[in-house]
């Protein structure tokens, strides 16, 4: 009997939901459960139209090959919506600073919608495209199928609720206030539910494998699912103030507090966004360049450099607070040591493509991840340069940060994510090919486009916040007011709307690609790449 | 694994695994990479020598530097002070119109002032001073509590109709209105007369009958002919200044119900030096008397 468990189980979800509501301390947490009910209800309603009464276990088994790439086919979905999504509200929140008059207040204005866009992106795009790539990686480098059965299938419904439930909670103003860690307690025990069990079924799935040797990928993909699962718990311990309210208070306090929120904060960038795109990229990168990975010894020289250093790292987001001198030294240490190991990512990376170097001309999927690799080496630069004491007394505070952030995320997270999403289609769906590769590469430029305007224009607007706000005359007195500082910027906060906009219409091209590769057409266009005419003599 | 896999493009070794077709070359690791490794690990140990950067129980090693981001920033500030100490104390003790006299030690002040107007009045008197949205503009010879060196000292030093200073500018003008002082009829008679007398249209029958309501009412403090009196804060009515409005519906809106401003005492924040300096630097804006 076919779901019938689950839709069981979701029910019940739903009806503890509707009493969650029914008793709740405080309004917003009775709204939230509201929310909770209502998708649990549809989930519910989903599955019960899907139950089989009679065994259809012969059906099932044909419809399944080998591998389980069910699931993968709707993270790559998740991952192109949620993309646009967070995309489309980072084009909204950019507007709101360059227009303040687009703060719709209480809903709409910016310090809800800021953690909207940042989670959107992070862990909505980002998540759901590390979700949908270790799955499909780990099965093809171990050669087995998903551990657990439809667990994974639980992670991924139980992903996109944690991730349904984030949102709703800022934009009605529920946040325990810590950035990228922004929802609250009940939200925080969900996700920790969720991803014991993603480890689960990575874990199950490399222990079951049948490949002698566990390939980097992987050790990647795990470092990132273990050390997200620490980060959490540790940055999340809280007190509920009531089973049935959404307030909490942190275990930690004052200066221990921030310290604990930027560990968190910092290693979300260095194990979320970097060593898991790193796994990501260790199997897409040979796997479209057809060419072995260019060194063994480097990649496991840097893995276990990169992940010893990083988790030290994260003092350097307090340099010159109250945060205790020891502890910003090393900090910035940590930092600079993590410059090679950083690098070592992108070396691979590269190097892979030496001797199919040509394949660029011809292969924009190629063509992108080198760009991914290109921002992922500069922002690896920047990052270390930014956390020197010195450095960072002007860049700290300043825009110059989210274009730094930008730079990393828009270019090497997303242009990586893009190159994956634009590998696995055809191959989940058994296509020939994707519907249009010059599509494909209008997105490429549109995005790179995009990320040179939006990072250029930042890097100069935190230089001139940073020197305005530190400009004193010839009597020693500060020169400017904060509001000058603001209104200088202004032009650049309005090129970036336009950066910004570039990038989100080519998430857009991208969409429509995918989109109609899965409807299995082939779009009729010239070859890419291929000069069909050579050249033309003189007449 | 016998035979050596050699990879035909490069030529080099690879480890001998495949995964889904993926192998791996045998290349050692970049030297340039290797050694820039070592580098920043080298400079890093230096670092943590020189400055403060191993825990202890109590405290932490100070490095040869012994150099704390508190005591850094404690010499630079004494440093700066003490460069400008002669300047700050004879603005302190010296009365307004002799530092105004004096052309160097004004012109100090008056940078002081800038720069403290910019970090604490900017908020409510805008960044050109020009106020706006129920702030005085302070750019204009129009003032409420007077414009001189004296007055003007005077209301930064305690501020405006606020809790904490007992000898905070106080005035506080009926709610004619609301409390009803005055009848409806009689509201909006006197509010043409103030139309009037700030020059603007108006109904000529309903201002005559408001000029009497405004003579019984208003004039004690507003002034007989209308032009204030800054004892009581009483804005002047027949120049067309005003701080949230000039149009009838604002009028008639304040003497129902009228909103008074509010300002904080600067002299306990900010010290006499620092109210000085405030106090020349507005008044030089341009409409000093």
């Amino acid at each position: 009997m076919k779901y019938m468990t689950e839709a069981i189980l979701v029910g019940l979800a739903a009806f503890l939901a509707l009493l969650g509501a029914a008793f709740a301390q405080d309004s917003l947490f009775q709204t939230h459960m509201w929310i909770l009910f209502a998708l649990l209800a549809g989930g519910t309603l989903v599955l019960l139209r899907n139950v089989h009464v009679t065994p259809q276990a012969e059906a099932a088994q044909s419809e399944e090959s080998f591998y389980m790439d069910g699931v993968v086919r709707y993270g790559v979905i998740a991952t192109v919506f949620w993309g646009i999504v967070g995309f489309l509200v980072g084009v909204v929140i950019a507007c709101q600073l360059a227009w303040p008059e687009l703060n719709i207040e209480p809903w709409f204005n910016f310090g809800r919608m800021r953690p909207l866009h940042t989670s959107a992106v992070i862990f909505a795009f980002g998540g759901n495209a590390l979700l949908a790539t270790s799955f499909y990686v780990v099965q093809r480098t171990t050669r087995a199928r998903l551990f657990g059965g439809n667990l994974a299938w639980f992670v991924f419904w139980g992903y996109q609720l944690f991730i349904a439930m984030a949102a709703t909670g800022y934009l009605l103003g529920i946040t325990q206030s810590r950035e990228y860690a922004e929802p609250e307690w009940y939200v925080d025990i969900w996700i920790t539910v969720v991803w014991v069990a993603y480890l689960i079924v990575f874990m199950g799935t490399i222990v079951k494998r049948k490949e002698p040797h566990i390939y980097v990928a992987n050790w990647f993909y795990l470092s990132f699912i273990i050390t997200v699962a620490m980060l959490h718990l540790v940055n999340n311990l809280a007190m509920p103030v009531s089973l049935l309210g959404v307030k909490s208070y942190s275990l930690f306090a004052g200066v221990q507090d921030a310290l604990t929120q930027w560990w968190y904060g910092h290693n979300a960038v260095g194990f979320f966004l970097t060593a898991g795109f790193l796994g990501m990229m260790y199997y897409f990168v040979p796997k479209q360049a057809n060419r072995p990975i260019y060194s063994y010894r480097l990649s496991i020289v840097h893995f276990w450099s990169l992940i010893f250093l990083y988790i030290w790292a994260g003092p350097h987001h307090l340099h010159y607070t109250a945060l205790p001198d020891w502890a910003q030294t090393l900090g910035m240490v940590f930092s600079i040591m993590l410059w090679m190991p950083s690098w070592g990512g992108m070396i691979n990376g590269l190097m892979t493509l030496s001797g199919a170097w040509d394949k660029l001309r011809t292969d924009p999927i190629l063509r992108m991840m080198v760009l991914a690799l290109a921002f992922y080496g500069m922002s690896t630069f920047e990052g270390p340069m930014m956390s020197i004491k010195s450095v960072n007394s002007l860049s700290h505070y300043t825009d110059w940060t989210i274009g730094h952030v930008h730079s990393g995320a828009l270019g090497w997270v997303g242009m990586i994510s893009f190159a994956a999403v634009y590998y696995l289609v055809p191959k989940l769906w058994n296509r020939e090919r994707l519907y249009s590769l010059r599509l494909v590469n209008w997105h490429l430029w549109l995005a790179t486009l995009g990320i040179v305007i939006y990072a250029a224009v930042m890097w100069v607007a935190g230089i001139v916040q940073g020197l305005m706000w530190r400009e004193f005359d010839s009597e020693g007195f500060l020169v400017n007011s904060f509001i000058e500082t603001v209104s200088a910027i202004h032009p650049e906060y309005v090129m970036r709307v336009f950066g910004g906009l570039l990038y989100l219409l080519g998430a857009f091209v991208m969409a429509y690609n995918v989109w109609m590769t899965i409807r299995g057409r082939v779009r009729d266009e010239a070859a890419y790449g291929a000069t069909s005419t050579g050249p033309v003599p003189a007449e | 694994m016998s035979e050596k896999d050699i990879d035909a493009v490069s030529g080099v070794e690879t480890t001998g695994h495949s995964w889904d077709g993926i192998k791996e070359l045998n290349n050692p690791l970049p030297r340039w990479w290797l050694w820039t490794f070592y580098a920043t690990v080298i400079w890093s140990i230096g670092y943590m020598i020189y400055y403060p950067s191993i825990p202890l129980i109590e405290g932490s090693t100070m490095g040869i530097s012994g150099q704390t981001n508190r005591a850094a920033l404690k010499e630079e500030i004494a440093f700066a002070n003490q460069a400008r100490a002669e300047r700050f104390a004879r603005i302190e003790s010296e009365d307004l119109e002799t530092i105004k006299a004096d052309d160097n030690l004004y012109r100090f002040a008056i940078a002081g002032g800038n720069s403290l107007f910019k970090v604490y009045c900017t908020q409510c008197h805008g960044s050109g001073a020009a106020g706006g949205g129920g702030y005085p503009n302070l750019n204009d010879d129009a003032w409420l509590w007077g414009g001189d060196l004296e007055n003007i000292y005077l209301t930064i030093n305690h501020g405006v109709r606020n809790d904490e200073d007992d000898d905070a500018r106080f005035s506080d003008m009926p709610a004619f209105g609301a409390d009803e002082i005055l009848e409806r009829d009689e509201i909006g008679q006197v509010t043409e007369y103030v139309l009037k007398i700030s020059g603007q249209d108006h109904d000529a029958e309903l201002a005559v009958a408001g000029e009497t309501v405004y003579a019984d009412n208003c004039s004690a403090c507003h002034a007989e002919d209308g032009t204030g009196d800054i004892e009581f804060g009483a804005p002047n009515l027949t120049d067309a200044i005003s701080m949230y409005g000039n149009d009838r519906e604002t009028i008639l809106a304040q003497i129902h119900k009228p909103q008074l401003g509010v300002m904080p005492p600067w002299g306990e924040r900010l010290g006499e030096a620092g109210v000085k300096q405030l106090t020349l630097y507005v008044h030089g804006l341009g409409g000093g008397q």
